[in-house]
């Protein structure tokens, strides 16, 4: 088991299994297929590190997100209707795109969340596995159990 | 964040909860890079990025709704994406039917555009800053746009300051007036984190050039040196057209929001290599890099070895120039294989604007004779169709492959595959 900080963006209690890229998350390009899926799976192409894995539910860990700046929308949307990952904790500091998809969900549902964590560091990258349990809390704590 | 009294008025909710949610999202999100106010927006139109009534983006509409039945309307007049979607290109009956299913809210949703703000019918493009269009900021205005290669574009090519915004986002910083002040508004944000040395034995293909920059330096700024020899020195509509592919590849292979190129775009002509960071990495391209880039491209076509079914040529969309100069390049090749028209069928999309300027002139009706298909559509909303997934789609631009799962050409292949060899 081990234990990493990061700053909070969307505060939040939930506990999911990890699914990881050490690429750039392409929103649009990843999830462009979500409403037609039965789960949210990634479609993206260029990321054969979440190529055809299931996102929806999933602790999903990831640098920061990359492309359309219909990013954040999508995001807001797959919250609302369910299909999104259950949290979000990028290694880096977050970007524009992820941000405005935490912070629109945050803002403008009262019903579904998604606790986004950044800046939790090189290592929590590098130590993280697909599989691996993880365990996010309000503070910004996330443990991650193998 | 430090509010004037008239933001903190807002956030109080004396303007109603509407308008009160609007500046809270505004205030979470610029919280989240530090932005220590609000700066206004200068610019005269704001740019949105969602152009397309997908049916399964209920929760935007919905928003959008609220926003409208609140009062809560831009204040400025906007242009907006392309639409996604025209019976004149080629396709199925069957992608027809779930075309329509697919954007079954489209009608709906213009609907609510036309009540935000939406500056006129003809305003639906990804390339709202060339002439034809007229929502050309200029250099230092604040705008609040989304699509990336819009705002790639306007921060480089043209000096004006935005950040790489979302959607929604973008539309809520038109209705309030203001934006949060940091990144790529500020001085400081703006300096380059790459230098990037092309040391290629000719010019790069844009979009080649942009994906291998995106792809390494993600969401930093490079400043790119030497592309000067082959773009030269000042800012010519070949010029802005080879940047305007060249930044949509960056914009959408990476997620870069501002580059500069030495001695050519506006901040690198004024500031040289004093925009550059201290400690800025260095990424050496080549020709072999290129090449590298290009062949790591997958093919994801549910049969590799299929002959293409479609041709899409256009994201951004095309300039007047590339229109011309396309008509030229396929006439030619067409009469150098002995062939009438086009092999594969082929559809070039442009905005209405450049497509009326088009039509005024004998190139549109010698495009049309070789079989093209001219449209206003955007080629990756269009594909966004359960139907086109894993089809034979060829294209040159990298935003598009990116998005969808058409495969990339150059566009000397391309030229060759629709004019000579059919497969």
């Amino acid at each position: 088991m081990k234990e990493f900080k990061g700053r909070v963006i969307a505060a939040g209690d939930v506990t999911a299994e990890a699914v990881v890229t050490k690429q750039g998350f392409n929103t649009l390009a990843s999830m462009q297929m979500m409403f037609i899926q039965s789960k949210t799976k990634c479609v993206d192409q260029s990321n054969p590190d979440l190529y055809k894995k299931l996102l929806q539910g999933k602790a999903l860990c990831l640098p920061q997100t990359i492309g359309s700046t219909t990013g954040g929308m999508f995001l807001y949307s797959a919250v609302k209707a369910g299909k999104a990952p259950a949290c979000l904790l990028f290694s880096k500091e977050i970007d524009s795109l992820a941000a405005a998809g935490a912070v629109l969900a945050d803002v403008w549902s009262d019903d579904a969340k998604m606790p986004t964590i950044d800046k939790l560091g090189d290592a929590f990258l590098d130590y993280v596995q697909d599989g691996d349990r993880i365990t996010v809390k309000s503070d910004g704590t996330v443990i991650v159990e193998r | 964040m430090e509010l004037t009294k008239e933001q903190q008025t807002i956030l109080n909710g004396e303007k109603g909860e509407t308008m009160a949610k609007v500046m809270k999202t505004l205030v979470q999100y610029g919280e989240v890079f530090g932005a220590e106010k609000m700066v206004p927006v200068t610019g005269d139109y704001g740019h949105l990025v969602l152009s397309f009534g997908l049916t399964f983006l209920g929760p935007v509409f919905d928003l959008y709704q609220k926003l409208i039945d609140e009062g809560c309307l831009s204040g400025q007049k906007f242009t907006c994406d392309p639409r996604p979607y025209d019976k004149n290109v080629p396709q199925s009956l069957l992608q027809k039917g779930v075309a329509k299913f697919v954007f079954g809210k489209q009608s709906r949703y213009e609907a609510q555009l036309a009540k935000l703000g939406l500056l006129d019918e003809d305003s639906y493009t990804c390339t709202c800053y060339l002439d034809e269009i007229g929502n050309t900021p200029k250099k230092g205005d604040v705008l609040s746009w989304a699509e990336s290669s819009a705002v790639v574009y306007a921060n480089s090519v043209l000096g004006a300051r935005c950040n790489r915004n979302s959607g929604i986002i973008e539309l809520f910083g038109s209705i309030a007036g203001f934006v949060p002040y940091f990144g790529l508004l500020t001085d400081e944000g703006r300096k380059a984190d790459w230098i990037v040395e092309l040391q290629t034995t000719k010019c790069p293909d844009a979009q080649i050039l942009g994906s291998a920059i995106g792809m390494k330096v993600m969401e930093d700024v490079p400043y790119v040196k030497g592309l000067d020899r082959y773009l030269g020195t000042e800012l010519t509509d070949k010029a802005k057209t080879y940047l305007k592919d060249f930044g949509a590849a960056t914009a959408s292979n990476g997620a870069v929001g501002l580059y500069h190129i030495d001695n050519l775009t506006p901040e690198a002509k004024e500031q040289g290599e004093s925009l550059i960071k201290e400690n800025a990495k260095v990424y050496v391209i080549d020709d072999a890099e290129l090449q590298r880039v290009k062949d790591g491209y997958p093919c994801i076509w549910k049969n590799k070895d299929a002959t293409p079914k479609m041709c899409f040529l256009g994201c951004p969309h095309m300039t007047l120039e590339q229109l011309k100069d396309w008509t030229d390049k396929i006439e030619a090749a067409l009469k150098d294989a002995g062939n009438e028209k086009v092999l594969i069928p082929t559809v070039f999309t442009a905005s209405t604007g450049v497509i009326k300027q088009f039509n005024k002139t004998p190139y549109a009706e010698r495009l049309k004779k070789t079989g093209v298909i001219v449209s206003f559509i955007c080629p990756l909303m269009f594909m966004d169709n359960p139907l086109w997934q894993g089809q034979p789609v060829i294209t040159s631009s990298n935003k598009l492959r990116t998005y969808t799962t058409a495969r990339f050409y150059n566009n000397d292949e391309i030229l060759q595959i629709i004019t000579k060899e059919g497969k």
